[in-house]
């Protein structure tokens, strides 16, 4: 029974096609799995913006959105009900465009940022037998068409013809440029491995226990080490606090999409969550198991339930993340990601190939863990050795 | 170690967090239309005409002295006075204002007529929720709008209120005072003539007449 329930969404797709002449299945096929991606994470999107305004309200003591909940009724539903009006509001406000602005640009950057996010989705294996293109190089391509929500950005902060918007895409660029480098360094120890870029191999190689326990990456430490990097980079990718300085409020209003207004925004908006969603995705099926269940007594859970759990746990971090740190500055965020990250990339691609070749003995976690621990501190030191903390004094005012 | 600090602060966060939930206290806001905050003691938003006992046009304690009117920095009350008159708290006959208006999007709350009446009867309210759809009859206060009775000014500022009453009392026990001192001298006086008149027509059987208060 619980096999037919983590099926049922392969099963029900089967059914529809078994009533589709054979010369249209592959399109209706497509067609179906584009539509529920399109419908599913939209929706956890709206639910996620929920639970971010309630959980930073909470984490600063206020209430949060507590009043919306079904229209015309008294049910408030603690306030979920709110992304029903936003969306609204934002449909039915005024689309601006600048004079100044190159207005066909202007019109295509918040598209060119959708689209390779959902393309993204394309690979990702959602549940057992539950990938829409499963390709041989699934990872080789997420990171293809990530790389193009860069020039997304540069679209819309060159063609607003707006100083707060070339700034915001200036910095978004080299923030993304210089955090894809240990974002996909720190993936490439997973393919070191498993030997494939194929994301379905790589969560199958995780899919096996011992002692009730998942061969999950992240509990090795090259994938504890891998797992950290690659989620700090994915919250660079997705211009979240504290790297959110592209659309830094206080200094440059917000950034490559100030000159957006209405729908346009809305979608910049969504395009920037459906990415961190799908960077998300792609950091649980490489570390944390991708569907499968931490411990073999609760495999019987259907496995896109694991995945979204996952993933709105690890979106729950990050909400937290958010509500902690104040925002770097501009040198910090390259030092950290160039002499920090970087470094520590680069030799956890070295501990993951001595992890391979000194087999399963136990004294192989005895090495890496002890090198990873002296880089860290190594590093951290280097970091740091500039850092005056202390009482701030002042040169003139007294 | 680098990221220390950093672990720190997530638990202070996380902290707050779980706390907000168990503890009622840690949550600084109010639920507005729900729950609201008890005003403090010198909260004043727009001014309100007193009056005592329970008919507003009988009690009002205004009269219509214009003080408040000349002495209102925006111009924003509008006094128009009575013809006739009627007795006050004390028995004096007093004017009376017909009209009287205070524009309160013009208003800017200084509190000056209150301090420049000599009748205690303009004071400040605590009435904040006066929003309308009409925004030149909507703010434009008459004077019944205005008449507020006493016991309304004790809910609003029991402590100004209480000092209010103390100067009318005073007033009126001067008042009677005044009075009583006054009737004495004059049934005195009276006495002193009705025995000058009597010693005078001695043999005369008829009464004195009573005294005059």
């Amino acid at each position: 029974m619980f096999e037919k329930l983590d099926q049922i969404f392969v099963t029900l797709k089967h059914l529809v096609l078994g009533y589709v002449p054979e010369a249209l299945q592959p399109l209706v096929s497509a067609v179906l799995s584009v539509t529920l991606i399109l419908s599913v994470f939209p929706g956890i999107f709206a639910i996620v913006t929920i639970f971010e305004r309630k959980g930073i309200g909470r984490i600063q003591n206020r209430y949060g959105p507590n009043r919306v909940g079904i229209p015309f009724t008294n049910i408030r539903l603690c306030g979920f009900g709110q992304f029903i009006p936003d969306g609204i509001k934002s449909l039915t406000k005024e689309d601006i465009v600048p004079r100044a602005a190159d207005r066909v640009v202007h019109f295509l950057a918040p598209i060119v940022m959708l689209i390779p996010v959902l393309l993204a989705y394309a690979v990702l294996p959602f549940g057992r037998n539950m990938t829409v293109a499963d390709f041989d190089a699934g990872l080789l391509f997420f990171f293809a068409v990530g790389g193009a929500v860069e020039i997304s950005v540069f679209m819309a902060g060159w063609s607003s013809r707006n100083k707060y918007s070339l700034l915001g895409a200036m910095r978004a660029i080299a923030q993304m440029v210089s955090y894809e480098i240990p974002l996909i360094l720190s993936a490439v120890t997973v393919v070191m491995i498993v030997g494939s870029l194929k994301l379905v191999d790589i969560v199958a190689a995780q899919n096996h226990y011992t002692f009730g326990i998942a061969h999950w990456y992240v509990f090795t430490p090259w994938g504890f080490v891998g797992c950290i990097l690659f989620f700090i980079a994915s919250l660079a990718e997705s211009n979240r606090s504290p790297f959110d300085l592209p659309e830094a409020e206080s200094e440059i209003i917000a950034g490559y999409f100030t000159e957006y207004s209405g729908f346009k925004f809305a979608l910049f908006f969504l395009g920037e969550y459906l990415g961190m969603f799908a960077i998300i995705g792609l950091g649980i099926t490489l570390f944390l198991g991708g569907w499968t269940s931490p411990v073999s007594f609760l495999t019987w859970i259907p496995s896109y339930v694991w995945f979204v759990t996952k993933m709105i746990a690890i979106v729950f971090v990050f909400i937290w993340i958010r509500a902690t740190l104040p925002r770097l500055r501009m040198d910090q965020l390259m030092n950290l990601a160039w002499k920090l990250m970087l470094p520590l990339a680069l030799i956890n691609i070295v501990v993951a190939g001595i992890w391979h070749f000194m087999g399963p003995d136990w004294q192989r976690w005895l090495v890496c863990a002890a090198i990873i621990f002296g880089a860290y501190l190594v590093l951290g030191r280097g970091l740091m050795r500039h850092q005056k903390l202390g009482k701030r004094t002042y040169r003139y005012a007294e | 170690m680098l990221g220390e600090q950093i672990i720190k602060g997530m638990a202070v966060t996380a902290r707050n967090f779980f706390g907000s939930y168990v503890s009622k206290e840690r949550l600084t806001t109010v639920q507005y239309p729900e729950e609201r905050l008890v005003p403090k003691e010198n909260t004043r938003q727009f001014p309100f005409l007193v009056y005592d006992g329970d008919d507003a046009e009988k009690g009002l304690r205004c009269v219509a002295c214009q003080i408040c009117e000349k002495e209102c920095p925006p111009q924003c009350i509008y006094i128009v006075k009575s013809k006739d008159k009627k007795p006050d708290y004390k028995g004096q006959p007093q004017l009376y204002p017909l009209t009287f208006d205070i524009d309160i999007s013009v208003c800017m709350s200084c509190s000056i007529c209150v301090e420049v009446c000599p009748f205690e009867s303009i004071k400040m309210d605590t009435e904040f929720e006066l929003s309308t759809d009409d925004r030149f009859a909507g703010l434009l206060l008459h004077k019944q709008d205005l008449a507020k009775p006493n016991s309304h000014y004790h809910q609003v500022h029991a402590q100004d209120a209480k000092d209010s009453d103390a100067v009318i009392a005073g007033e009126k026990a001067k008042a009677e005072a005044k009075a009583r001192a006054a009737a004495e001298k004059a049934r005195a006086e009276a006495e002193a003539k009705a025995k000058a008149a009597a010693a005078a027509a001695a043999p005369a059987p008829a009464a004195p007449p009573p005294p005059a208060a």
